[in-house]
């Protein structure tokens, strides 16, 4: 388990390098990273001076290490457009983002879950179609237009929720289901294909056999083999929405960091986008180090298996 | 005797398969017993349809502007005419001929992008499945840091970098998009590396071409398909979706992303302007993925998704 800790906390930390690199020269591929932040119509002057202020003349190598050294501890510089700090901007729009996408989180774990676990005992069934109609539907729709159509009905037409911002206690209801959708779609399918596989193990046969009741076999023996999948995904789909948020809280107007992305990228304010980079790749490899963890601690084979 | 026995009924077997003919039929009794299947076809073809024979089906110019006809509602709502019949937007241009003309833009992003994800992850996961060792640890480490990101916010970020244009998207696409086909061209690669009848053939003497050519490919090609029928309706989704964030193909070309940008303004007045060309897209994109699912079915039951 030690060891297996300590080669999966090692991993997490190349990637996290591959990552800090990846987002230097990102910017650079282009060639002149000062015209690339500059407004189109800034003359040579003001490039120059840019360029001077930001430290784009100096040798690559030096440019690098001192991203690099800078990234480590959470330096990204100052944003263009607010000029304060990157890394405090991102993080004071934090709250919001976790806000919406752990309630949409919760809101899909709810529905998703008995419907998956319902539709695997029963195939064919009312509720089974519904999930996989449920399923095709977050894979199919796509969730800025959805929002758009959600506003219509629901904020528009029924005036039930608002339509922007974070002001009131259900203003997150319609942002989190949307998000939330495509999320159910996968959890729905993947609780549904883990009962069926279960129900078919030669465990469940044997607890069967010697005449366990079915409702003991299912909480026992079905229900804790199929939480180690879904405890696998949920990770994985936090950090899914956490892109997926860029529209929703564009739409929304939610003040999180969805919305910071879209308004950077308007403003072209690329050290900002480079902090939201690398600060949202550290929250999904850490959420992926936990969930592989977690896993490893629920799922013997995993712990004293190969590492 | 017996042996000869034997031979034959391996013969009438593979029979079953043996002329193009046949095999198109068989394929047609698979798809027409999975309903869905038939269904996904259908709505896929009609896009591919409206791809290909763009100027029969929409003779109007998707850019011809008229100002005094802006903002009219489809034919079906009062005060709209068959004339228009998806309304015109706020600049008075035929919403249906542009609709029409944005599955060209949807299906080439598709088609290119997946073709050179799929060129270029096909050769990838060779090399790292055949090699083996050091070379295959190295390029498996790269490939897992590239699907460990946040995949979205990556494909923005690089977007917002190179700007906006059709050839651009399509590299983005066909480059973000190759780990995966690499991922799986390497599993299936390893996987029959250590079968049992790519070490039969081996043994009887065969060649490394023949082996790749008879043995690997073909069994290749299923999951492969699978994959790209998924994958594009991925990219014609996150295509849409960096249109509406203006990161797409400029903003002159009726693409679906550009119009639902575009309409967001009009929602609550005029919002015809921006669901119906959302629905075209989830039109194909559900066909594609009823389609994917059928040929997942048929062609490789072990494949699963592994990435949204």
């Amino acid at each position: 388990m030690q060891r297996y800790f300590i080669s999966r906390l090692g991993q997490s930390a190349l990637l996290l390098i591959g990552v800090i690199i990846l987002v230097f020269f990102m910017v650079r591929v282009t060639g002149d990273p000062a015209r690339l932040m500059m407004p189109r119509e800034a003359s040579a002057e003001d490039l120059e001076a840019f360029r001077e202020v930001m430290g784009f003349n100096r040798p690559l190598y030096v440019q690098f290490l001192d991203f690099f050294s800078g990234a480590i501890v959470g330096d990204f510089g100052d944003s263009l457009h607010f000029k304060t700090p990157a890394l405090q901007l991102v993080l004071e729009r934090l709250p919001a983002t976790v806000h919406l996408a752990g309630i949409a989180l919760i809101f899909a774990l709810i529905i998703a879950i008995p419907i998956g676990l319902i539709g695997g005992f029963n195939p064919g069934s009312v509720v089974d179609t519904l999930g996989r109609g449920l399923a095709l539907a977050g894979q199919s729709i796509p969730n800025f237009w959805l929002a758009l159509i959600f506003i219509l009905f629901f904020a528009v037409r029924l005036r039930w929720f608002p339509s922007f911002g974070r002001d009131e206690w259900h203003s997150v209801v319609l942002p989190a289901t949307v998000l939330g959708l495509p999320v159910m779609g996968q959890i729905v399918r993947l609780t549904r294909s883990a009962v069926l596989e279960i129900r078919g193990e030669d465990f469940i046969r044997t607890a069967y056999s010697k005449g366990l009741e079915p409702r003991t076999i299912y909480i026992k023996h079905v229900f804790r083999n199929v939480a180690i999948p879904l405890i696998s995904v949920i990770g994985v789909q936090f950090g899914y929405m956490l892109g997926g948020s860029i529209y929703i809280e564009t739409i929304f107007s939610w003040p999180g960091m969805g919305q910071l992305i879209e308004q950077s990228i308007g403003w072209r304010d690329f050290p900002l986008i480079q902090a939201i980079a690398v600060f949202t790749s550290v929250v999904v490899l850490g959420l992926n180090l936990i969930t592989d963890l977690t896993y490893a601690f629920i799922d013997p084979r995993i712990r004293y298996g190969s590492s | 005797m017996a042996v000869h026995d034997t031979q034959r009924q391996a013969d009438s077997l593979l029979d079953v398969e043996q002329s193009i003919k046949d095999r198109f039929a068989y394929i047609g009794r698979l798809l027409w017993r999975d309903k869905s299947g038939v269904v996904g076809l259908i709505f896929f073809l009609t896009v591919v349809v409206a791809a290909v024979f763009t100027s029969l089906i929409a003779p109007l110019d998707p850019l011809a502007q008229d100002l005094r006809a802006s903002k009219m509602p489809p034919a079906w709502s009062e005060g709209g005419n068959w004339d228009h019949p998806f309304g015109t937007d706020n600049l008075g241009r035929d919403i249906f001929t542009r609709v029409i003309y944005g599955a060209r833009v949807s299906l080439t992003v598709g088609f290119f992008g997946v073709l050179i994800a799929g060129v270029l992850g096909m050769v990838i996961g060779s090399i790292a499945g055949f090699i083996g060792g050091r070379v295959d640890s190295t390029i498996m480490g790269i490939i897992n840091l590239i699907l460990s990101l946040p995949y979205l916010l990556f494909v923005v970020f690089i977007a917002a970098i190179l700007g906006r244009s059709l050839l651009n998207v399509i590299l983005i696409f066909g480059i973000t998009d190759s780990p995966i086909f690499a991922r799986v061209t390497r599993g299936e690669v390893l996987r029959m590396r250590d079968s049992g009848y790519v070490e039969s053939a081996i043994s009887a003497g065969a060649r490394w071409p023949r082996i790749i050519f008879d043995h690997i490919l073909p069994n290749l090609i299923g999951p492969l398909i699978t994959l790209a029928t998924f994958e594009m309706s991925a990219m014609i989704f996150y295509e849409a979706g960096l249109g509406f964030l203006g990161l797409s193909v400029p903003p002159s070309v009726p693409s679906w992303g550009n119009m639902l940008a575009a309409g967001r303004k009009y929602l609550t007045s005029y919002p015809w302007i921006a669901t119906l060309p959302g629905l075209a897209i989830v039109w194909t994109s559900l066909g594609m993925n009823l389609l994917g699912d059928w040929l997942r079915d048929v062609l490789d039951p072990r494949l699963r998704r592994s990435r949204k």
